[in-house]
């Protein structure tokens, strides 16, 4: 018995020492970078993962990104370097324990190489520490909180970029546009306790308030919470001109809806951020949505209308959200790292060293993207942004821009 | 004398006491903090009144499920949230086509008839089937069995509807007949207010009325109070359960249309919050005693909707509205360390315990 057992150990031993010696004579690449490299045989394809918000209320915000990107996949005839793409990923449902679930799946595949995401500021705040520690490069379409690029921030971390606005630019437009253009003076926020909330509702009050403004109350409605009428009551207190709720749904139209039947507010001005651009806010809100404001960037251009012309031919309708064109942006950028630093072999086996990918995504310099000229900084902020702000009407949608004036068609 | 006492008072009942009179002293110091500032007026207050009694009206519909199940089988129901949720997710379908054909404008109220009939209709089957397939099996098991089934089933129809219909919103058209507001001693009143105040007193007088006054009313009190002997009376005790699921269900159903009358925006999920209050309004009312979950609803209506800003206002809290639901709780608490069976619930508590 135990003969038999040596006798096929040492068949495995010779049968591994051959296969291996045959794997040393093919490659002729040491993978010499800090974080890894990740290899791709001949025929494997280049795995690119998304970590969107495909789900839920606020799925328009993701499946939107995904179509941009997909539109950026087919526009690159699906290859990369002659390798196909593989484009699959995590539904993130634009919260951190989704964010969290997301990114344990997607950090357990090593095959890997960038993440498209994430939606919403609370996932990337989960799901980064574990997509930058298994070495992936993350490019996000639509997360704006400040902290994620900002170098000091423990919600900061490396590898992670992205191609939709600083909050920082997106709250100072606000505050711009309340006080300059409304020539409102007063002003309430709320948040709901998401990271990309309560900083946007922040740098808004402080912007409002170095412009000259009052700021009456920033005060907060929890996740869930469907009965706005003491929150609402509140801030009524204060009686400001406008109140700005940078939140998501369902939440905000429970509060477009409820504002207008507290008594002080009837007349109150309403403004909402890029969370609330939706269609789904048509559908939640109803008639009450009649002259609410959000502000969100402003992307126009020759290429981007000729974008939107191939999103409508693929998809059979109009972009239903604002951040399709950052996330084609986002993987062609990404695309371009990969081209620059990947190491190409005679017979077709490539290999993408992580550390590099990285280092080439933040020299990324002039991009010409849909969204503008782009330049990636090491901090990871790449955007070049117009904030723009939009008036819904009722049975209308998209909502109609009306700021900064110069832009208007 | 002494001794008898000190028996009697165990070093827990003090420590819980103690609790209990801090957590009143706060309450009642915030709230004199509150109206020392005067930063609300005397309308904001009967705004949020209003508010809250209609909230409070939607909660006592659907606690009557979870109490009058509870005092016939001494069994919570906790998959009457999905219950509560099935009705109004399913109807809203019936409502965009109402409202796109154009029907809703024109009969306003024959459509909110339909809507509230499809609703109950949908509400009850579901609580049918629920005690048929899932607690009848059950019956004779012990107690803690069928409340794990009710959390299975409460899981089971929530995804099961996300399955469906999938995980998005779906908003209610409006019923622009119900726009009209009308303004007494400086506060506004919406129709939509009225309507779902007095839909729920109405459903609430129906429910009641049948409990006490018709036969098979009579029925229900006589299995609530003892099972065995009703039987031997020649009472089908199987009909009886399947008729209360039944009631339960449909005031379930009626409440999901006057809800979202109030919040027009359904999803998978919406039951969840509800049915907890519901339940907390019963338990604060008295389990198992009918008129005692609608007093216990009201009050928990009012205190949510009152509550943050009389209580906390005045203690420097930034965002009082986030401690809503703690407030909720808490006044639960309180009622369960001063009057362990609930307002209304001596009673019962003397009779079953």
């Amino acid at each position: 018995m135990s003969k038999r057992l040596l006798v096929f150990v040492s068949i495995l031993m010779i049968a591994s020492i051959v296969l291996s010696a045959c794997g040393q004579a093919a490659a002729t690449y040491t993978c010499t970078d800090s974080i890894g490299c990740v290899k791709i045989g001949p025929t494997d394809p280049i795995h690119i993962a998304y970590l969107l918000v495909v789900s839920g209320p606020n799925s328009a915000l993701g499946i939107d990104s995904r179509n941009g990107v997909e539109i950026a996949i087919a526009d690159a005839g699906g290859k990369i370097l002659g390798h196909d793409i593989k484009f699959d990923g995590e539904d993130g449902g634009c919260s951190a324990d989704g964010g969290q679930a997301a990114g344990t799946k997607l950090a357990s595949d090593s095959t890997i190489v960038a993440v498209i995401g994430t939606s919403c500021s609370s996932e990337a705040r989960a799901a980064e520490p574990l997509l930058s520690a298994a070495g992936f490069v993350t490019i996000s379409s639509s997360n704006t909180a400040p902290d994620l690029t900002d170098p000091t921030n423990p919600n900061h971390y490396p590898g992670y970029f992205r191609t939709a606005h600083n909050d920082i630019i997106q709250g100072a437009a606000a505050a711009d546009f309340v006080y300059n253009f409304l020539g409102l003076r007063k002003a309430a926020t709320i948040h709901d306790g998401s990271l990309y909330a309560d900083k946007l509702q922040a740098v808004f009050a402080d912007n409002f308030t170095k412009l000259g403004g009052t700021v009456t109350l920033q005060t907060s409605v929890t996740i869930g919470q469907t009965d706005m009428s003491s929150v609402l009551a509140s801030i009524a207190s204060g009686s400001p001109e406008l109140i700005y709720f940078p939140i998501f749904l369902p939440e905000g139209a429970f509060l477009i809806d409820q504002a207008r039947t507290t008594p002080g507010l009837e007349n109150t001005k309403l403004m909402g951020a890029d969370g609330l651009y939706s269609p789904d806010v048509m559908q939640s809100a109803g008639a009450a949505v009649e002259g609410f404001m959000v502000s969100s960037p402003l992307v126009q251009g020759a290429a981007y209308d000729a974008f939107v012309a191939k999103y409508v031919a693929k998809f059979g309708e109009q972009p239903i959200n604002i951040f399709h064109a950052h996330a084609y942006d986002g993987f062609n950028i990404v695309k371009a790292a990969i081209e620059k630093v990947a190491v190409q072999e005679s017979d077709g086996t490539i290999y993408i060293p992580r550390q590099a990918l990285r280092d080439a995504m933040a020299a990324t310099k002039d991009f010409k993207g849909l969204t503008g000229v782009l330049t990636c900084n090491v901090d990871g902020d790449c955007a070049n942004p117009i904030i723009g702000v939009y008036e819904y009407h009722a049975g209308q949608y998209p909502p109609t821009l009306i700021w900064p004036t110069e832009y208007i068609k | 004398m002494l001794r008898t006492l000190r028996q009697r008072i165990t070093l827990t009942d003090i420590f819980i006491w103690v609790i209990g009179l801090a957590i009143a002293g706060v309450v009642i110091w915030g709230t004199i903090r509150t109206l020392e500032l005067g930063q609300y007026s005397g309308s904001t207050w009967l705004d949020l009144t209003i508010k809250g009694l209609a909230l409070g009206g939607v909660y006592a519909l659907i606690a009557m499920g979870y109490t009058m199940v509870y005092g016939i089988l001494k069994m919570i129901n906790f998959a009457h949230s999905e219950v509560f949720m099935s009705g109004p997710f399913t109807t809203v379908f019936v409502a965009l086509g109402l409202s796109n054909s154009g029907f809703l404008d024109k009969q306003p109220i024959i459509s909110l008839l339909i809507m509230t009939l499809v609703s109950a209709g949908i509400s009850t089957t579901i609580a049918i089937l629920l005690e048929r397939l899932c607690y009848r099996p059950l019956r004779s098991a012990p107690r803690l069995v069928p409340l794990i089934t009710a959390i299975g089933a409460s899981f089971f129809l929530q995804y099961a509807f996300k399955g469906v219909f999938g995980s998005g919103v779906y908003g209610y058209p409006e019923i622009k007949s119900l726009e009209q507001s009308w303004t007494f001693g400086g506060i506004q009143i919406y129709e939509t207010q009225l309507v779902v105040i007095f839909g729920a007193i109405a459903m609430m007088l129906v429910l009641f009325g049948i409990v006490q006054w018709t036969k098979i009313g009579k029925a229900m009190r006589a299995v609530s109070e003892d099972k065995e002997a009703a039987e031997l009376m020649g009472i089908n005790v199987d009909r009886i359960i399947v008729f209360t699921f039944a009631l339960g269900g449909a005031s379930a159903g009626v409440a999901g249309i006057l809800y979202t009358l109030l919040f027009p925006v359904v999803n998978f999920f919406m039951g969840f919050f509800p049915g907890i209050k519901a339940f907390t309004a019963a338990v604060l009312g008295g389990i198992g005693n009918v008129p005692g979950a609608f007093l216990g609803s009201i009050i928990l209506g009012l205190l949510e909707s009152i509550g943050p800003n009389l209580f906390l206002t005045g203690l420097g809290v930034p965002s009082p509205s986030q401690l809503k639901d703690a407030i909720a709780f808490i006044v639960l608490v309180l009622i369960l360390i001063f009057r362990p069976t609930g307002i209304l619930g001596e009673r019962i508590s003397q009779d079953k315990a």
